[in-house]
């Protein structure tokens, strides 16, 4: 019951405030908001403490017919990949409640009910072992955070949340079929079925695509990409922060749950190409964040050549590859969302995310800065954060992969250090450069708080990923079995 | 006539005969305006005369409902020497039609008030329309179906007309009652072609007789173009949907509703009786008709309607590819499931119609009806929890889940790739996407826009009329949440109703 309860109780909590609801913003809403995502967090704690490291296969599996008509089932699992993301999800979901304390003050009990089904949701597309339930929890995430999106986002936020809508939308389309086609192939939907399903390489390759349809747009992967700087940009913060900690990793465990084990041999054919895409995201994109004048759309674009080295650690076929990118995308949960939520810190006091506007915020914000720069440290992967342990270890499987692959992927760890250190240096270094700045105030008690944990979380991270990488590495090579076993 | 053949038609007895009775006592109802507008009613609390006959209509179809669903469990019987069967599948779309009739009923009732149309001859149009629906769903003979149709068309075309002040109802009027007429001038030129060749109206006759090789064949599959032309006309689907948008537009509110919901259920028994249960031998030549009729309507309807500003027009666009959904189920292979899966769309399409023009009416006031998607614009400020039941039904529309739509769709597309029609599936899913942009407008209209001054009306409609729209978002919701239950009852009419027959 402990998976349904990490699912329902934040959803239970978010309908309880809907209906409570009230358009003045009041305390109580607040308070059952934080109540609820803390009990939600506390609820997935057991996951980790009780998992049984020496089992590969399914925990905490939960199994009711649902649907018997199509016998679709009720069916709830996780193993090492699935657990961090639920704990990361509903931790995740706490520090968004926080950040949206005194910033939000308009709908307050629809933003806070939006974002408590949200992670309900998303619990549940990480829990699904059948996969119309993955596909209609998946789904289902697009109405909150189109909601969130269009109603407290900024000036262009309609044509921000049709976008993200219909890019995602379409993408997943396409998967319902490769669904139904798997089905009727072998009349279940159980997806651990679906791993041992015997399929031909034309079945194989036209499969890999429909679930990369959905997979990469919601990575997003170049050249996929386009909707996602458009929408953190339009997103309120908290929007932001689940999107990059979150939202963009369920398309990545989508990989690894269909693609990768449904289409094995497809997978290895197509690997090459995957290889390729993700390289561009790391390069290309990491060189366009570069350029960017507004410091969102600099996180937005250095996301998603972070999440091109997770697609590129998958695609190496590597234990070390698979975990590297899964321990990566842990990171980026911390680091992406501590870097939004900084975004916000400042967007807060200035209304402003112009690079440009900024010089010299360490003079008034010390304490700011200092979380700051450890986050932006993070971003490049310095030795010591959570950041580095995924990227080594990608990029060490990668040059066992192929040595040019390698050296190409090892250039992320400079573009990093380039656009996120120059942006360090824009805006918080030097001389005051205007009198806005001279009159912002250092972070308060509750902005402290996240902060603080935020960067436990990635130093504990990087100095110990054991615990981590103990529960990963089990599941994984059982991945890795279904991988390497050709179907034909 | 048989005691047995008078159960078989009793519920339709009893509708017609309180139905003429109705309209007799509705003679002596005084023409009376409404009670003072804008002030709240409670449901039976009308001008009396108006109120004995609305009331007695809720009781009638109250118990015609109960009577549908306790025969739900009978077997298949045919009745009147062959003219009217009665067997699961009709049970179940009967009392679907019922409750549809009746939640208008119950939604318009304000509507109709503010506009001074609620009168005793709108509710018994009403009914006999209903009767027809009861005849076509039940009908075993062409003639019966032919007579169903009409008599549920005809008092169609009066309440398009009611309005008679109002220039665009009258226009909508004529052109319904022209377009359709020439739709049952086709239907019956192709039946008539079939008696030619067949030479009986029964439709048991029918069946044996098509499938005989020395009839002729090319006889055969030229009326079919006019049968399927005839249905094509009564679904409303591409390309024979232009009466569809206009008639919508142009029908008070109301009167949409009674359209756009029950008669999608006839239509479809129709379709059924004709082309499965009937001409299920002529496959080959109906079901390549089909395909790019629904094909058709699932492109043209949705992309259509995505250019629309009139909230009406624009679901009548939707009920066109919506309709283009369900003709996609009746492309298998006779398969219990593929049409369980048509019948369960349909009955839920029907209640997502009910629920989206409901609230249209709602919406509108006296003076002024919500017509236009700008009339919806920061509805979530103004009133959150219809904001709420506008954005199940949409989402529904769309096929997204949790709600009931996306349960519906999904049964068609598992028919399509069961099917071998994969790459169907894949038109009708871009096509789908295509409709997403115009039903997420509507959502983005109500949530992100602010409202206008002018708009800020107060719902209106009855505290239970309110309740029930509630109850239908709640369902809409709870079915898409659940759906096992009514895919199991829509599954096991059918396949009591394919071995009946």
């Amino acid at each position: 019951m402990i998976l349904s309860f990490s699912i329902w109780i934040p959803i239970l909590f978010g309908l309880i405030i809907l209906f409570y609801g009230s358009e003045k913003p009041t305390a109580g809403v607040r308070w059952l908001a934080l109540v609820g995502s803390v009990l939600g967090f506390i609820a997935t704690l057991p996951l980790v403490i009780e998992f049984d490291i020496a089992n590969p296969g399914m925990q905490f599996v939960e199994k009711m017919s649902w649907i018997p008509r199509y016998d679709i089932n009720y069916h709830l699992g996780v193993d090492g990949i699935s657990v961090w993301f639920i704990v990361l999800t509903a931790f995740i979901n706490v520090l968004v409640v926080v950040a949206a304390w005194e910033v939000i003050d308009k709908k307050v009990s629809q933003y806070m009910a939006s974002f408590l089904i949200l992670s309900g949701l998303m619990i549940g597309v990480f829990a699904a072992l059948d996969a119309l339930l993955f596909y209609v929890f998946f789904e289902a995430t697009l109405i909150p955070m189109y909601i969130i999106i269009g109603v407290w986002g900024g000036h262009n936020r309609i044509y921000a949340a049709f976008k993200f809508f219909l890019y995602t939308l379409l993408g997943s389309l396409l998967t319902l079929i490769a669904m139904l086609y798997l089905y009727n192939v072998t009349n279940t939907f159980d997806i651990l079925a679906w791993h041992n399903a015997r399929l031909d390489i034309v079945e194989q390759v036209l499969l890999f695509f429909a679930f990369f349809m959905a997979f990469a747009v919601k990575v997003p992967m170049w050249p996929l990409h386009t909707w996602l700087p458009d929408v953190h940009v339009e997103a309120p913060t908290g929007g932001s922060i689940v999107l990059a900690a979150i939202m963009l990793k369920l398309g990545a465990y989508g990989f690894l749950r269909f693609s990768l084990p449904i289409a094995p041999d497809a997978s290895q054919f197509l690997g090459p190409f995957i290889i390729f895409l993700s390289l561009v995201a790391v390069i290309y994109v990491g060189a366009v964040a570069l350029v960017q004048k507004d410091m969102k759309k600099l996180v937005a674009y250095s996301s998603v050549a972070h999440m091109g080295f997770v697609t590129l650690g998958f695609f190496l076929f590597s234990p070390l590859g698979i975990e590297g990118g899964i321990v990566q995308m842990i990171s980026h949960g911390f680091v992406a969302g501590a870097m939004f939520l900084s975004i916000g810190v400042l967007y807060d006091r200035m209304h402003t995310r112009q690079i440009a506007d900024y010089g010299g915020v360490v003079h008034r914000m010390p304490a700011f800065t200092a979380f700051a720069v450890l986050m932006a440290m993070a971003n490049c992967g310095l030795p010591a954060t959570s950041g580095f342990v995924g990227e080594f270890m990608v990029i060490l499987a990668a040059v066992d992969y192929d040595f040019v692959i390698g050296i190409l992927a090892a250039t992320a760890l400079i573009l990093s250090a380039a656009y996120s250190l120059w942006m360090v240096k824009r805006v918080f270094f030097g001389a005051i450069t205007n009198a806005h700045v001279e009159e912002l105030k250092d972070l308060n008690a509750r902005e402290y708080f996240m902060m603080a944990v935020l960067s436990i979380c990635v130093i504990g991270m990087g100095v110990y990923p054991k615990p981590v990488t103990d529960i990963i590495h089990p599941a994984v090579i059982n991945l890795l079995q279904h991988v390497a076993v050709s179907k034909l | 006539m048989q005691a047995f053949d008078l159960y078989a038609i009793l519920p339709e007895l009893v509708l017609l005969v309180v139905a003429c009775l109705l309209l007799v006592a509705s003679v002596y109802v005084p023409e009376r305006q409404p009670a003072t507008p804008g002030v709240e009613q409670d449901i039976f609390h009308t001008p009396r005369g108006v109120g004995f006959v609305y009331f007695f209509t809720i009781i009638l179809l109250v118990y015609l409902i109960l009577a549908f669903v306790a025969r739900m469990d009978d077997v298949s019987v045919v009745a009147m020497n062959g003219l009217f069967q009665s067997d699961p599948l009709s049970n179940l779309l009967k009392a679907c039609s019922c409750g549809a009739v009746l939640i208008s009923l119950i939604y318009s009732k304000q509507y109709l008030m503010d506009r001074a149309i609620f009168r005793p001859d709108f509710i018994v149009l009403a009914l006999l329309a209903l009767l027809g629906q009861f005849v076509l769903i039940s009908g075993a003979n062409l003639l019966t179906l032919y007579l169903g149709l009409e008599l549920m068309a005809l008092p169609t075309y009066a309440l398009v007309a009611m309005r008679h002040n109002n220039e665009k109802s009258v226009e909508a009027a004529i052109k319904y009652f022209i377009l359709g007429a020439l739709a049952s001038g086709f239907l019956l030129y192709g039946m008539s072609m079939l008696y030619g060749v067949t030479g009986s109206l029964d439709l048991i006759e029918i069946f044996r007789t098509v499938a005989d090789p020395r009839v002729n064949h090319l006889v055969m599959a030229f009326g079919l173009v006019f049968i399927v032309s005839g249905l094509a006309f009564k679904l409303g689907v591409v390309p024979f949907h232009m009466w569809v948008p206009d008639v919508y537009q142009g029908a008070p509110t109301a009167v949409t509703l009674m359209i756009a919901a029950a008669p999608k259920l006839a239509a479809f028994a129709l379709l059924f009786r004709l082309l499965v249960n009937t001409l299920l031998p002529l496959m080959g030549d109906w079901q390549p008709m089909l395909l790019i009729l629904a094909v058709l309507s699932l492109v043209i309807g949705n992309i259509t309607a995505i250019a629309q500003t009139n909230i009406k027009r624009m679901l009548a666009y939707s009920a066109i590819a919506q309709m283009g959904f369900v003709l996609l189920g009746m492309l298998s292979v006779f398969d219990d499931h593929a049409y369980s899966a048509s019948t369960f769309y349909v009955i839920t399409y029907v209640l997502t119609t009910l629920g989206s023009f409901g609230l249209l009416m709602m919406l509108s006031r006296k003076g002024h009806d919500c017509e236009t998607i700008d009339d919806l614009k920061g509805l979530n400020k103004r009133h959150p929890w219809f904001a709420f039941i506008g954005l199940v039904m949409m989402f529904s529309l769309a096929g997204i889940p949790p709600t009931v739509g996306f349960a519906a769709k999904l049964g068609i597309l598992e028919a399509l790739v069961d099917g071998e029609h994969t790459f169907l599936a894949v038109v009708a899913v871009i096509a789908s996407l295509i409709g997403a942009f115009y039903y997420l407008r509507v959502v983005k209209v109500m949530y992100f826009d602010e409202p206008k001054a002018e708009h800020a009306a107060e719902i209106s409609g009855s505290g239970f009329a309110r309740g029930l729209l509630s109850l239908n978002a709640i369902l809409v919701l709870a079915l898409g949440i659940f759906p096992a239950g009514l895919m199991a009852v829509c599954l096991d009419a059918m396949r009591r109703t394919l071995l009946g027959s």
